[in-house]
């Protein structure tokens, strides 16, 4: 341990801890911009920058460890000068259309512009007048409002592993781009959108897609229909001052009949019904050895867009069952469309997400369009369905509860889990066992899967086998994973593992690229046992076992990886180069 | 006799034509009589180090200079001193030599191609002293009698560094040589990587060995074509010699060395950045701690010393850290020891590189080493440090040269870039030159030098323009404390000491920028106009001739007129007129 001063405050930390986690357990927090904890620090900004006595230097407290006997002053005249200079620095080579921007009042920015109380802008404004790239349709590039902290760039390659954007040329005119000056569509880009949940200002946000909403509510030709997905439950409420992992579940049913939409479904439903797919065909790949194992799950599209691009010497090995998404919106169009007789080509079907990537994943092949129309007509971020509740002033939080369409809605504890790191897998093992064996696990609670571990392995016995499992979250963990499968295919071993479920965003969807603002593990873990509340409070916590699930095959697809079911809800992939020319 | 031999031959006049030519077909006729010109060469350099002391004639390796050669001593030098190795006392120059080379000492001296020549005169004796019988801390042990400091600018004992590195457990470590030397008008660094490579190879096997690393980096910047092609030479050489390579000198020690090109970046001096630049990142530097010594070249213990710094060691090594710490003026315990190469350059009579005792002053090497200012001026200022360093006002000319006093001062040592300048020139316009320089080589990492620079540039460009407003000074102030107070690394930190030393010492023609949009120096071009005074204007059209815009109109008829919005204020007219009837407001 080490023991040292804060301001004269006495602390005592594990050896390594930096300067500014020190000051903070001591209630000093020291301004930053560039640092972030899912980061390792860059030391971009020089926000941080602290005295330590007996040395005429600044330190910044970002990435200097504390040391033994340190004294060190977060505050003092000379300091907050420093800041405030480097404030109106930063600010000058920013525009000032505030009010137009997606990040409006809620811009680390412009909190410290008025934290700092800047009134005159002493240094005359440099902007340079750089195009936006919304290639993408996912995600947008601004890269005057950039303020070169580096986040981006280091989520994309350290923590992703996708290497999409990097700084382009230098000085005043470094700015973030794909590499070779592209555009970001004909780059590696992923579409995770975790650039734009970690960009402190607005120089990368999501596609606003709100207003084709609005346009769909207003046309009287159009029968709306909407999906929320598991993690988006349990982050809404922090856009309306919740803690996160607040679970909203039933007062946002009621908010989207209040804004008009017809019918209120659940991706947790059609999670129950991939589960079903994804459960048989594993029991079947199982069945036929190792040659199509290990089986990797596909619910996440910006891993399946990585795969492609990264690996697509394991596209075998991809489950082909579609995402939640896609089944409930082909099945809005097809068995939701054929019982209430309505004209599938009438129904727009919007989907709320944690995720940008969703947002490609609507029109990623032809098998999207599996319904005879497009399934999935529009996909809103969390952070959108925020800003349209707020646009048309529903008082959320007093809602009264209410329920869904059971239809495409009723779910398990297993669906609700999707939303979370491990929770796919857990899910798929709960059904998976029940194919295999004939009869439930006794224990429904996988805990080793669960929690923000990178790579978490577990064994589990399945009748006479024993399963050697991987979860894996953030991309960057990923490869370890694949690798190991890949080696030991080539030196002719036994598999590694028979079961992996990847998702690209750490934490899984709760930390997906749409969710709300700030995201930190505290902030994923807090949603993440929102979650595992709403599981483990479900009367039901089996996918085979949701009535509605049940009567799904019944009365339309007949059994998993039946006829209908594989022309419905599966799909396949192809290798994709990493740069279109 | 030695043979190598060489004759260099300089005419040093100041005026008539130069005579070099004669009087090396004068010693070449000699020599073949003689039936040397095989052994002995005579060679026509561009400097000598001495001035107006008529031709000069320097006797290698004798290291016999003779001023003031005419014709007719051509042929007893040859037949005396050539032949008979005895000194002519009455050409001898007896001058009191301020310069010590042990960095330069054997460029222009040996043939850089050629191992054995390096051989010839104690090279790589160093290496097989240390291999042959020394350990790494005794090694470490005489850098630190010697007093030897980092000469790429930082000035950190280099000792120290070795000694870090020697003490962290790994299983690897490297030792890099920095020769991204970029400062503008420095060539210190590639003078000797091209002119005497295996002394930095022989420094960085030395340093290899006592770091026990295992393999060593020259980092040169591509922009130093000959250099690259020397020092690969000489690595082959060194290979084949066993000089690299498995089993120096059969000792048991191990190490290779290669080279990796600089793309362009002056950043990448920066030695963290230089680290990125060789692992083939992006050359943004990073915070330290951690130091290169704990985890530098892809997470292993590293040692970067530049180039400079490196030449020195084997000479250390050889005549022992006492004989190192001896040269030198003390000027406080702890202070600079040995020597420091600067290029002189500027309004000095005579530019060029110089190696000087440390302590040497400031004077002595404007006045004495480079014979005053230039066309008889009044000096006004010395740069130091290159365009991170300061300016140094001529109040200040008898400081000793060294790492503390010129940091003092507001200026820094820097790689030793050192710019002499005279009353014509503005302190204004050279700090925003430096200044652009930094801008430009910003790497745009962090924002107080990506963006604290260019607001800089913009506020000395508007008093430069004749639009300063008087708070600018105080704004120059305040983003330049920013910047050497926040900066993450050692560009963005001293970027803003060409402005603060100007302004420190300059502040007055500051404000005679801002307050009477006047430039004293007359070099601020939008601040001054030409016009031409009709009464002493004889009306002989020399100005319109030389006008490069064309922008004097008139004959001699009735006279001449400049058109002010034409005119670019290059001067040229103001130069030319015979009668001064250009008058410069």
């Amino acid at each position: 341990m080490i023991k040292a001063f804060v301001n004269d405050i006495p602390v005592e930390v594990e050896e390594g801890t930096t300067i500014l986690e020190a000051a903070r357990r001591v209630q000093v927090k020291i301004p930053t911009l560039c640092a972030h904890p899912d980061l390792p620090p860059s030391a971009a900004c020089g926000l941080c920058v602290v005295k330590i006595k007996g040395s005429q230097k600044m330190q910044r407290a970002c990435c200097t460890p504390l040391e033994e006997g340190m004294e060190i002053v977060t505050h003092d005249p000379e300091l907050v000068k420093v800041r405030r200079t480097i404030v109106e620095l930063i600010l000058s080579n920013h525009p000032n259309y505030c009010l137009t921007c997606g990040r409006n009042n809620n811009c680390e920015l412009q909190k410290l512009v008025a934290d700092f109380a800047i009134r005159d802008e002493l240094y005359d404004k440099i902007v340079r007048d750089l195009p936006q790239d919304s290639s993408t349709g996912t995600i947008v590039l601004d890269p005057d409002k950039c303020i070169k902290c580096g986040r981006c760039v280091e989520v994309c390659q350290i923590l992703q592993d996708v290497w999409a954007l990097s700084f382009l040329e230098r000085g005043f005119n470094t700015r973030i781009s794909p590499a070779g000056d592209i555009q970001l569509a004909e780059s590696p880009c992923i579409k995770c959108g975790q650039c734009s949940a970690h960009c402190p200002t607005g120089a990368i946000f999501e596609q606003d897609d709100t207003r084709r909403v609005w346009d769909a509510l207003l046309d009287p030709a159009k029968h709306c229909v909407v999906q929320i997905a598991p993690s988006v439950r349990v982050a809404v409420g922090e856009g309306f001052g919740l803690p996160p992992g607040t679970d909203l579940t039933r007062k946002t049913y009621a908010l989207f009949r209040r804004l008009g939409f017809s019918a209120v479904f659940d991706t947790c439903f059609s999670a129950d019904v991939t589960i079903m797919e994804e459960g048989a065909e594993f029991t079947e790949r199982l069945k036929a050895g190792a040659e199509r194992l290990p089986m990797i799950t596909t619910c996440c599209p910006a891993w399946i867009d990585f795969m492609e691009k990264f690996y697509p010497e394991m596209i075998d090995h991809f489950s082909s069952v579609k995402s939640p998404q896609q089944i409930l919106g082909v099945l809005a169009k097809t068995y939701y469309a054929q019982d209430r007789q309505i004209d599938p080509a009438s129904i727009v079907m919007v989907s709320v997400m944690p995720c940008t990537a969703k947002k490609f994943e609507i029109t990623r092949n032809d098998d999207m369009y599996a319904s005879g129309s497009q399934d999935v007509d529009i996909v809103i971020t969390t952070r959108e369905l925020i800003r349209m509740i707020r646009q048309i002033g529903i008082d959320f939080l007093n809602l009264p509860d209410e329920d869904p369409d059971h239809i495409l809605a009723d779910y398990s504890g297993a669906g609700v889990i999707f939303g979370a790191t491990g929770g796919v897998m857990e899910a798929a093992l709960r059904t998976a066992h029940y194919m295999v064996t004939g009869e439930n696990y006794k224990r429904f609670d996988f805990k080793e899967l669960r929690g923000l571990a990178g790579i978490k392995e577990a064994s589990i016995k399945l009748g006479s086998e024993t399963l050697k499992i991987a979860v894996a979250q953030g991309l960057a963990n990923v490869s370890q994973v694949l690798d190991r499968v890949i080696a030991a295919q080539k030196a002719g071993k036994p598999l590694p593992y028979h079961f992996i479920e990847v998702m690209a965003c750490p934490g899984g969807c709760v930390g997906g690229g749409g969710q709300p603002y700030p995201v930190t593990d505290e902030v994923r873990e807090a949603r993440a046992a929102g979650i595992y509340r709403a599981d483990r409070d479900s009367p039901i916590r089996y996918s085979h076992e949701n009535p509605a699930v049940q009567a799904l095959y019944n009365e339309f697809l007949g059994k998993p990886l039946g006829k209908r079911s594989e022309q419905l809800l599966h799909t396949s992939y192809r290798a994709r180069p990493l740069y279109k020319k | 006799m030695h043979r190598g031999k060489r004759i260099l031959i300089k005419d040093t006049g100041a005026t008539g034509p130069d005579r070099t030519r004669e009087f090396y077909s004068g010693f070449l006729k000699h020599l073949v009589e003689k039936k040397l010109d095989d052994a002995v060469q005579p060679v026509r350099v561009a400097d000598i180090g001495l001035y107006d002391a008529g031709v000069v004639v320097h006797i290698l390796p004798d290291d016999i200079v003779y001023a003031g050669v005419e014709e007719k001593d051509v042929a007893p030098i040859v037949s005396q001193t050539v032949c008979e190795g005895k000194t002519i006392k009455r050409l001898l120059h007896e001058h009191r030599s301020l310069q010590t080379r042990i960095v330069l000492r054997n460029c222009g001296v040996i043939d850089p191609e050629n191992i054995d020549d390096y051989i010839g005169v104690d090279g790589y004796a160093a290496a097989a002293k240390v291999l042959g019988g020394m350990t790494p801390e005794e090694t470490i042990g005489e850098l630190k009698i010697s007093g030897l400091r980092g000469r790429g600018g930082g000035g950190y004992p280099t000792w120290k560094k070795w000694e870090f590195t020697l003490n962290v457990d790994a299983d690897q470590k490297f030792v890099i040589c920095n020769g991204d030397e970029g400062d503008p008008g420095a060539y210190m660094d590639r003078s000797v990587l091209e002119g005497d490579p295996h002394s930095v190879l022989e420094g960085m096997i030395i340093a290899g060995f006592a770091v026990r690393a295992g393999q060593g980096y020259v980092y040169i910047r591509a922009e130093y074509p000959l250099a690259i092609k020397r020092v690969q030479h000489a690595i082959d050489q060194a290979y084949a010699r066993g000089l690299l390579g498995k089993n120096i000198l059969e000792s048991g020690f191990d190490f290779d060395i290669e080279i990796r090109l600089g793309a362009g970046a002056f950043v990448c001096g920066e030695e963290t950045a230089l680290i990125a630049s060789i692992e083939g990142k992006r050359g943004y530097p990073s915070p330290r701690p951690p130091y290169a010594a704990v985890k530098g070249l892809w997470g292993k213990p590293t040692v970067i010393n530049n180039v400079e710094t490196l030449a020195n060691v084997p000479r250390i090594l050889l005549k022992g850290g006492e004989w190192f710490s001896g040269i030198g003026r003390i000027l406080t315990k702890g202070a600079s020891r040995g020597t420091k190469v600067f290029a002189l350059t500027g309004k000095v009579r005579n530019s060029g590189l110089i190696e000087v005792p440390m302590g040497t002053t400031l004077k002595e090497i404007v006045f004495e080493i480079g014979g005053g200012v230039a066309r008889g001026r009044a000096l006004k200022a010395v740069q130091t440090g290159g365009p991170s360093g300061g300016v140094i006002s001529s109040d200040f000319i008898n400081i000793p040269v060294g790492y503390e006093k010129l940091q003092k001062l507001g200026s820094i040592m820097g790689s030793g870039g050192m710019i002499v300048m005279d009353e014509d020139d503005c302190l204004v316009d050279i700090a925003k030159f430096y200044l652009r320089f930094c801008v430009d080589e910003s790497c745009g990492k962090c924002a107080p030098c990506r963006i604290g620079g260019v607001q800089l540039l913009r506020i000395l460009t508007r008093i430069t323009d004749g639009e300063g407003r008087v708070e600018d000074l105080e704004k120059l102030r305040t983003i330049c404390h920013a910047m050497q107070k926040a900066s993450l690394c050692g560009l963005g930190q001293t970027a803003p000491n060409p402005v603060l030393s100007t302004l420190n010492y300059f502040e007055d023609e500051y404000r005679e920028h801002i307050e009477r949009r006047h430039c004293p120096a007359g070099r601020c071009q939008k601040l001054f106009s030409y016009a031409i005074d009709q009464d002493k204007c004889k009306r002989c059209g020399l100005c319109i001739r030389h006008c490069p815009v064309h922008c004097i109109a008139g004959n001699r008829e009735t006279g001449f007129v400049i058109n002010s919005e034409e005119c670019i204020r290059c001067g040229r007219c103001f130069a030319e007129c015979k009668f001064d009837a250009i008058q410069r407001d």
